[in-house]
């Protein structure tokens, strides 16, 4: 869900990996950075949208993630394949650390780009591993 | 009482003006610094301005001591998350979210909200109310169950039209509770016999309405 960079990018090396793959995003437009060789299927629609994930075929899928630019909207509709549909792998994109550890704790598997990129400049300026902060 | 209520939008500021002259204590979170800036001049010192969306702002807004947060934004994905962070992160009491897709309301009742209200699924109501006999209206569910209170217009083509209600093949967990004819409401017994126009009001679990609904009306389309 999400067809960004990050979503692409993944959509594209899954199928290169030999992975099925159905992305999905708001705009038509998003899916022209999949290029012309994408041998995945592409949906128009809101994934939080219950009726859409149906029509995204969610209820075989093994994995879903969800890598919008709305938190909330990642973390409704993973909730959503979760707990609806019983996805065993959820991945969910969540840019804000605290909302990050809620969901995580309710069960989610979160990637925060926050975290991992502030971690990233921080070890590559100073040399040191990354230290944890409350922000 | 405190309530903190996300969003200040029509319904947030109503919902805010209401409650202040009740005597509450409440807290707007608004994002739109000119939004913010008119309920701030309406209501006084009652808004908070940012993104209720951080979990920070909802720190900053006291949500350990609310005792209610009410999320009343447009987007139902917002109302369900800020409900969620404010009940598991900061251990809100109560929450109340207003959902705008009828079809998300048994999800957020799944993940933890303890109440919804959703202004879509009022208005097909009260629709569905005033909708001639063609159908079998819901009145309502009983709170937690799956028992719904149901209304219908006996169709004159109608298999059950002149026949004592003890010989009505109801289906199970049914009961026909009220007939209202010429305007005045009786309580049946077996022998009450259903005349065409009679309308009834039954209890039924919700996976029973179609046969019952089958009852009521004839297999030929209606016209009105």
């Amino acid at each position: 869900m999400g067809c960004g960079r990050v979503g692409a990018r993944l959509a594209k090396m899954l199928t290169e990996g030999g992975h099925e793959v159905t992305i999905m995003d708001i705009k038509s437009s998003a899916f022209s950075r999949l290029g012309s060789d994408f041998r995945g299927t592409t949906i128009l629609g809101n994934g939080i949208d219950q009726e859409v994930l149906k029509r995204s075929g969610i209820e075989r899928a093994d994995a879903f993630v969800a890598a919008t630019q709305g938190d909330n909207r990642n973390i409704m509709a993973s909730q959503i394949a979760k707990h609806v549909f019983g996805v065993t792998r959820v991945v969910t994109r969540i840019y804000d650390p605290l909302r990050s550890d809620t969901f995580a704790a309710l069960g989610l598997q979160a990637i925060s780009p926050t975290i991992i990129g502030a971690n990233a400049f921080y070890e590559q300026l100073t040399g040191e591993p990354a230290v944890s902060v409350a922000v | 009482m405190y309530a903190i209520i996300a969003g200040g939008g029509k319904v947030g500021f109503f919902l805010a003006r209401e409650l202040i002259e009740q005597g509450h204590e409440i807290l707007i979170i608004e994002n739109n610094a000119e939004r913010a800036e008119i309920i701030a001049n309406e209501l006084g010192n009652v808004v908070l301005r940012g993104n209720a969306d951080e979990a920070s702002t909802l720190a900053e807004a006291g949500a350990e001591r609310a005792d209610v947060v009410i999320a009343v934004t447009g987007d139902d994905e917002d109302n369900l998350v800020l409900c969620q962070v404010a009940k598991r992160r900061f251990g809100t009491r109560r929450t109340i979210a207003r959902i705008n897709d009828p079809r998300n309301e048994s999800l957020f009742r799944m993940l933890g909200i303890d109440a919804t209200v959703n202004a879509t699924q009022m208005m097909l109501s009260v629709l569905e109310q005033e909708i001639p006999p063609a159908n079998l209206v819901a009145l309502l569910r009983l709170r937690n169950t799956d028992v719904e209170v149901v209304e219908a217009i006996v169709d004159p083509r109608s298999k059950v039209t002149g026949t004592a209600l003890r010989e009505v093949d109801l289906p199970p967990e049914s009961t026909i509770a009220v007939v209202i004819r010429d305007g005045s409401a009786f309580f049946p017994n077996g022998a009450t016999v259903l005349e065409a126009g009679d309308e009834i009001v039954a209890l039924t679990r919700g996976i029973h309405e179609p046969r019952l609904r089958s009852l009521f009306f004839s297999d030929r389309p209606q016209q009105h």
